[in-house]
């Protein structure tokens, strides 16, 4: 006898076997949606790191303020996830076939279903010798900024932060609140170009160097020297100049945790694992498969409202939101599965200023100042591409964003023809946003765009200028 | 099924409770701030840092907060949902 | 029943004790043309889009000249517009400078450390209730306490009251836009009350220069913040504001709090025996009995389409605040009062950049009210349901609540 759609879902969910490897906000939000879905079999979170989930978010802000403990920004739980937990574990392989994980101790788990959420890392330093020298730090995990923390309450006399896109301003911020000498390098022409663009970016000079951050774009850092004890003491710069350093942070960026898939038949590579709209992940012959999922970091997934390329998202935001579609879709089958439509959004505070941005800024190719003024650093900055409004950005300017988002959301014309409040003069005239050659690798932009091909072998750019 | 699992406990953290803000949502009302001082802090006009981990001293201070949010961003922890990890 | 005549009906004085029916009836149009022009609009979600729209204008020197009772009259003569009549950069330029001594990010503490003077203020009130056997919840409690906290947060003489008491009233009765045949003297009458206000706050804001105290007023007439000093105009026109904003609105969410915890005694019971309900239960409140059904007109500063009905650029818009949050789409159950919702994000203090300045204030004094109400007043009724109400339809609440009890405890 056929046994009924229905009644196969129902034994899934009474008697499967889920695993989730990654345990950061994405697996736990995931686990969270899973019991509450419904979902009472065997539940297994993997984690790499010792800890249970925790914030991410905080690291650069209020615990490099000595203001938070970098120990204490564990995530709290929406419900009990009632599930096994393996930390301190990677994992090391999958077998597709066999439905099989194996984790570092060697022990392997089987699963009806996997959810991969194993997110990013910090991208180490390029020369392994400098980046163990005592002094060179990154920024990733809660050990990372305990660190960071310890050290920077010892006063150093001048930090580096290598690379000004996100994390970078942050930590320079952070620094320069605590009355620290800061020092930015920046391979582009202003901090945040690779997300924002040069308009915005501009703007995040000024807001440096008017803090007090010793902003210098346009050059890299070509090496670090340690002293006879190993200790960091000097940074060499393209330019030919040096400069003392006790503390080096290096903020270049994230690199997708998807090693461990090499071999594995999954359409991994370095920017991510790419699935479909409702997380599912493809193979390497672009056929999606139906018992693996992916979500947060490490996905790559295509976005109907940009043109259905394959968007990377090194977002908060995202993280929870995949994770509910995914988690959802693992125990739903056919028209009652969701599709992971989420307008990408994200904040920084950096400098005493909210920065918020919804849509896919590094899309646009021109931008006009809908509300505000660049100038006294409060203000909203609309995207475009191809006449549509693809992304907008603000300054202290929260409230309104809600409306943008909306504005994406109905593909509504770029420049915007309509009247608003705080229009200040000349405000409405778009100009280039002044993204830099996208096929340059950027550690600047929290969305990349990566093409339509599922599979990462024939990965191709679709530049945001031609 | 494996059968060697982690044990993890909050230890060291004593009896925090764990908040968590969905800054997405958060545009700045600052009505956490007003109301829950030692918990919340703008950060210029409208950003908000607040400590992830609040003891019992602050607790009715952080149920107010979360109550008045505009946008509901502020989580706190459910106290049924506060359970060990499984251990072995 | 046509939808172009609700607003005439929802201002109607004959349906201030229910408005809700008409609300329902409205939620059915999203958004509703007036039979005088203007735009009503009463779903939540279109509500909550508006107030973050930036083509809608909060300055009424945006409307279309016409005529026909729109509020803008008061402000022509006299002090600016307050800043909630006025849009960026404007508006928010006052409100940070407003904002320096009342709250983060420059003075985060003050609201959280009002606390047990707002305690002492209630105790003293209801201390005040011995040996009667009922009062007027109004006249006795909900209108004076406020009025106390926000004399001692600005820095206005108690003793003043009976002074301010006519000019808010002249105040209030112009921002009631019902067409009636004295619109306009009320109107005018306002302006009046207002300028005498200003002129008045604004001698003691002078004096407060001289020897500044602890209080709003000092702070406003001396506090050089990055945004510079405000003008006296500014000054008076803010605090005016902060004045009446500061107590023509919690008295209706006190009074409005006690009524319906007087037509739901087992609610009353458990604010009793568990006063830590009285974080959400005023939350519940704020959405079931709002003290503000109807915000002040907006401007539309563009042709904006909702919900396939087109405002057009000039247009007056009124959001229905206490509908929005009635709105079934929204809440589930929404004429159900339940403290124990969950995700009540109600639109009662607005959202956006015009959002109240003064809500937390407002929550803990409502907390305080009536959590120390129902503590200590033994066997409280209602004497007559529904009570008579205050004519404004935009400040909904009643005039009077008269509760017999049986005595105070201690």
């Amino acid at each position: 006898m056929a046994v009924s759609v229905g009644e196969v879902v129902q034994a899934f969910r009474r008697d499967g076997r889920i695993v989730v490897v990654g345990a950061s906000l994405a697996g736990l939000r995931a686990a969270e949606a899973l019991r509450t879905g419904g979902f009472s079999g065997s539940l297994t979170l993997v984690g790499d790191e010792p800890d249970l989930p925790y914030d991410r978010p905080p690291l650069s802000k209020q615990v490099l303020l000595g203001r938070a403990r970098a120990d204490a920004t564990t995530l709290p739980q929406r419900n009990s996830v009632n599930a096994q937990w393996r930390l301190g574990t990677a994992a090391t392989g999958l077998d597709l076939a066999a439905k099989r994980l194996r984790l570092a101790d060697g022990e392997e788990i089987d699963y009806d279903r996997l959810l991969i959420a194993t997110g990013v890392r910090a991208r180490p330093w390029f020369n392994a010798a400098e980046a163990a020298l005592d002094g060179v730090f990154t920024v990733r995990t809660s050990e990372d900024a305990a660190r960071l923390e310890r050290r920077l309450s010892a006063r150093p006399s001048r930090v580096l932060v290598v690379g000004a896109g996100f994390t970078g301003s942050e930590i320079a911020s952070a620094c320069r609140e605590r009355g620290l000498e800061v020092t930015v390098a920046e391979r582009g022409a202003a901090p945040l170009v690779g997300a924002l663009g040069g308009v915005v970016g501009a703007v995040a000079a000024d807001l440096q160097r008017q803090h007090g951050v010793d902003l210098r774009t346009g050059v890299m850092v070509t090496a670090l020297e340690g002293d006879s004890g190993g200790r960091l003491e000097r940074a060499h710069l393209s330019d030919g100049t040096s400069l003392d350093v006790e503390v080096a942070v290096i903020a270049l960026g994230a690199t997708r945790n998807t090693e461990w898939l090499a071999g594995s038949g999954l359409a991994a590579g370095p920017r991510g694992i790419a699935c479909d709209a409702g997380c599912r992940a493809f193979d390497v012959q672009g056929i999606v498969t139906d018992d693996v999922f992916v979500a947060g970091d490490v996905a790559r997934s295509p976005h109907p409202l940009f043109g259905y390329q394959f968007l990377s998202l090194e977002h908060w935001g995202n993280a929870v939101e995949q994770a509910g579609v995914a988690a959802h879709n693992m125990i739903n089958v056919g028209p009652d599965r969701r599709a992971h439509l989420w307008v990408p959004t994200f904040w920084s505070s950096q400098f005493g200023v909210n920065i918020k941005s919804v849509g896919v800024p590094n899309m646009g190719d021109e931008i006009v100042i809908t509300q505000g003024s660049l100038a006294e650093r409060r203000f909203v900055a609309v995207y475009g591409f191809q006449g549509r409004i693809v992304a907008a950005v603000t300054f202290d300017q929260a409230k309104w964003l809600d409306f943008y988002r909306e504005q994406i959301e109905v593909r509504a014309p770029f420049p915007p023809d309509y009247a608003t409040v705080d229009r200040q003069p000349g405000g409405m005239r778009p100009v280039p946003a002044g993204f830099q050659d996208p096929s340059l690798p950027s550690h600047g932009a929290t969305v990349t765009l990566t093409g339509h091909d599922p599979n990462e072998r024939r990965v191709q750019f679709t530049p945001a200028r031609a | 099924m494996c059968d060697r699992v982690v044990t993890v406990w909050l230890e060291g953290q004593g009896l925090r409770m764990r908040i968590v803000v969905d800054l997405n949502r958060c545009q700045g009302y600052a009505q956490c701030a007003f109301l829950a001082p030692d918990v919340f802090e703008m950060h210029g006009e409208e950003a908000l840092l607040y400590d992830p981990a609040f003891t019992e001293a602050h607790r009715e201070q952080v149920r107010r907060a979360a109550a008045a949010c505009p946008v509901q961003a502020i989580l706190v922890e459910a106290d049924e949902a506060r359970v060990t990890p499984v251990g072995a | 029943m046509t939808p172009g005549t609700l607003l005439q009906q929802i201002t109607d004085y004959a349906n201030r004790a229910n408005p809700y029916p008409l609300y329902a009836e409205l939620r059915k149009t999203p958004v509703a043309r007036q039979d005088d022009g203007s735009y009503l609009v009463g779903g939540y979600y279109e509500i909550s889009s508006l107030l973050h729209d930036p083509r809608i204008s909060s300055d009424q020197r945006n409307l279309v000249a016409r005529d026909g009772g729109g509020l803008q009259a008061e402000e022509e003569a006299g002090l600016p517009p307050s800043m909630i009549r006025t849009d960026p950069p404007e508006h928010d330029r006052l409100r940070r400078m407003a904002m320096r001594p009342f709250g983060p990010p420059h003075t985060p503490r003050r609201v959280h450390e009002m606390g047990g003077e707002l305690h002492r203020i209630v105790s003293g009130l209801i201390d005040g209730f011995q040996g009667k056997d009922h009062v007027d919840i109004v006249d006795d409690f909900s209108y004076p306490f406020p009025v106390t906290v926000i004399c001692r947060l600005l820095g206005v003489p108690r003793e003043d009251e009976s002074r301010f008491h006519v000019w808010a009233d002249a105040m209030v009765g112009a921002a009631d836009p019902s067409p009636s045949a004295d619109l306009q003297e009320r109107q005018r009458a306002g302006t009046r009350a207002r300028t005498e206000l200003g002129r008045y706050l604004a001698g003691l804001a002078e004096e407060h220069r001289r020897s500044p105290g602890d209080d709003l007023l000092s702070a406003l007439a001396t506090d050089h913040g990055p945004d510079g000093q405000m003008s006296m105009v500014e000054l008076a026109s803010t605090s005016v504001l902060l004045l009446i904003a500061g107590h023509e609105t919690t008295v209706n969410l006190i009074t409005n709090g006690m009524l319906t915890l007087l037509r739901y005694p087992e609610h009353l019971e458990r604010l009793v025996k568990e006063p830590e309900v009285a974080v959400p239960m005023v939350e519940e409140l704020l959405r079931y009995e709002p003290p503000v059904h109807l915000a002040l007109p907006r401007v539309a500063l563009a042709d904006i389409e909702v919900k396939g009905t087109v405002i057009p650029r000039g247009s007056t818009v009124w959001l229905g605040l206490a509908s929005a949050n009635r709105d079934p789409r929204r809440f589930d159950d929404p004429d159900r009062f339940d403290p124990d919702r969950r995700d009540n994000q109600h639109l009662s203090f607005l959202g956006g950049i015009h959002n109240c300045f003064g809500s937390p204030l407002a929550r803990l004094e409502a907390q305080i009210a009536l959590t120390e109400l129902a503590r200590r007043l033994a066997n409280p009724r209602l004497v007559e349901d529904p009570p008579p109400y205050r004519p404004n339809p935009l400040l909904r609440g009643p005039r009077h609540l008269a509760v017999a009890f049986d005595g105070v405890q201690g």
